[in-house]
């Protein structure tokens, strides 16, 4: 099942700044809604996202309900090397996802 | 004596441009009646929700499910290919049952006839993934609806349905979407009611979501009786829809408010 | 699904009328001005908010309340002596103050992030930026929230 999707360029300069974007499959629940019994439907969010490059972390969020479903983020960076870009989302549930992307930086 | 005539000739115009159908030069997707941020949203697969849809999509494809132990890729290949233009060509006559299907439809007779499989549940993740992604690769082309003899009465039959009104308003479709779109309806623009991007990802829905939500959305809000998923009349509904549409770029998938 | 009485599908109608997601008739007590300024001083403390630096971006007339895409940034060469640390957002009429905390450094290169949130309504966005100098500025933007026309049914 598709999780996440996340752009980010296959190349970039030395010091150039990137633009990453990331989405991230979730309904993010309120928690303030209501069934049509009157029920609360309990808070179901992702509460915390990190990316990390090489292993150093660059950019963290943390959200909270007012963040749309399918929380959607885009941030930069500065293209310092080639490697591994890590992307966590976590949250209510144990809720855990975690992807990769590779960068060759010339 | 000739300035009665054209008046009269002019009333008579005036009255069947009212009445009728959208001049086809005047045609305009929703996309056009959506702020600048959606119609972004849409454009950008990276940022659009649907392709989350889509990619689950190409994975169900892939899937080798049922008793026949078949993935859709088995018969199909890569749909890239043998799906082209395939969304934007459906609701389609179905020999076998004698009536058009819509694309969901002919999903699920592929499921159930060849890979033995059960069928899966209207708006059900699977099914909206399995069609949006079927339906992304009509994306940029030519909706495409010729109709025949075979398909010219269910064609008529969605007229109708579209031209008729329902419910306690006594509204019919044709009223706001024939003679007011581009008006306001407490906040929103009427626009022409083309499908041309769906399945949608719709803003108010926060996910992805079939034609057929849409126009039982449509009626609950005129206060009418919501045809079932699947009902002939919502087919009937699809296909006149798409053949109304017939010309106009094909979106899917779209992101409406 | 057809609600079980035509009293319960107008409450429905009306209740969920312009609040879309969050769903609520009444608003409860936290979401107040006060609460977000008691949610800014729970992240500022005592230190001094100027207005200023932040650039916040919110189409002025948004469609629908449940995806209001929302662009942030602050001017700064973001270098190791001197950067934005976080920015956060806040609402003032939504059931919670706190919309998102971003963090930053100087690997940041640009101090500029975009996201999609949820407006209960329309009222006033706030971001505001802290420096690395623990200096705070921030940026207002007022929102109109449209309801939609034709409600879905559960």
């Amino acid at each position: 099942m598709a999780n996440a999707l996340i752009s980010v360029p296959a190349r970039a300069r030395r010091g150039e700044i990137i633009e990453i974007k990331t989405l991230v499959s979730h309904p993010m629940e309120t928690g303030y809604r209501r069934t049509q019994l009157g029920a609360r439907i309990p808070r179901d969010i992702v509460r915390l996202f990190v990316c990390s490059y090489n292993g150093v972390e660059i950019f963290r969020a943390e959200l909270h309900p007012a963040i749309a479903a399918n929380p959607f983020i885009v941030f930069p960076t500065i293209a310092t090397e080639s490697g591994t870009l890590t992307f966590q989302w976590t949250g209510d549930n144990g809720f855990s996802v975690t992807e990769s992307a590779a960068i060759a930086v010339e | 004596m000739r300035a009665l005539a054209a008046a009269v000739g002019a009333i008579v115009v005036a009255a069947s441009v009212l009445a009728g159908e959208i001049p086809p030069a005047e045609r305009r997707s929703g996309y056009d009646f959506m702020s600048r941020e959606t119609r972004a949203m849409q454009d950008d697969e990276t940022a659009n929700p649907a392709t989350l849809w889509v990619l689950e999509g190409a994975a169900l494809w892939q899937r080798k499910v049922g008793e026949a132990g078949r993935a859709c890729a088995d018969c199909h290949g890569d749909a890239r290919t043998s799906m082209k233009g395939a969304a934007a060509r459906h609701p389609v006559f179905d020999a076998a049952r004698g009536r058009p299907v819509s694309l969901e439809q002919r999903i699920n007779a592929c499921r159930v006839d060849r890979q033995q499989a059960p069928a899966l549940a209207w708006e059900s993740r699977d099914l909206l993934a399995l069609t949006v992604f079927v339906a992304r690769q009509s994306r940029g082309l030519p909706i495409d609806m010729p109709v025949d003899g075979r398909t010219q009465p269910f064609l008529d039959a969605g007229r109708a349905t579209f031209q008729r009104r329902q419910g306690q308003l006594n509204l019919a479709c044709s009223q706001c979407h024939d003679d007011h779109w581009g008006r306001q309806l407490a906040g929103n623009v009427i626009p022409q009611a083309h499908p041309t991007g769906y399945p949608i990802y719709r803003l108010e829905w926060q996910s992805v979501g079939s034609l057929q939500r849409r126009l039982r959305n449509c009626l609950v809000g005129m206060r009418a009786e919501a045809y079932d998923y699947g009902a002939p009349e919502l087919v009937d509904l699809e296909l006149y829809l798409m053949w109304r549409a017939r010309g106009m770029t094909f979106e899917a998938p779209g992101v409406r408010p | 699904m057809q609600p079980a009485s035509r009293r319960e599908f107008l409450w429905a109608a009306g209740g969920a009328a312009g609040l879309g997601l969050l769903g609520l008739v009444v608003r409860p007590a936290e979401a107040t001005p006060a609460a977000m300024q008691e949610a800014i001083r729970k992240v500022v403390g005592t230190a001094k908010v100027s207005p200023g630096r932040v650039k916040l971006e919110l189409p002025p007339l948004v469609e629908n309340g449940n995806t209001v895409p929302l662009a942030v940034s602050v001017e700064s060469a973001m270098t190791e002596a001197d950067h934005v640390r976080a920015i956060h957002v806040f609402t003032e009429k939504n059931p919670q103050p706190d919309v998102v905390g971003f963090r930053f450094g100087p690997r940041a290169g640009r101090a500029s992030v975009s996201t999609r949130v949820r407006l209960a309504d329309t009222q006033a966005v706030v971001a505001i930026a802290e420096l690395s100098d623990s200096s705070f500025w921030s940026a207002t933007v007022n929102v109109v929230v449209t309801l939609a026309a034709c409600l879905e049914e559960a």
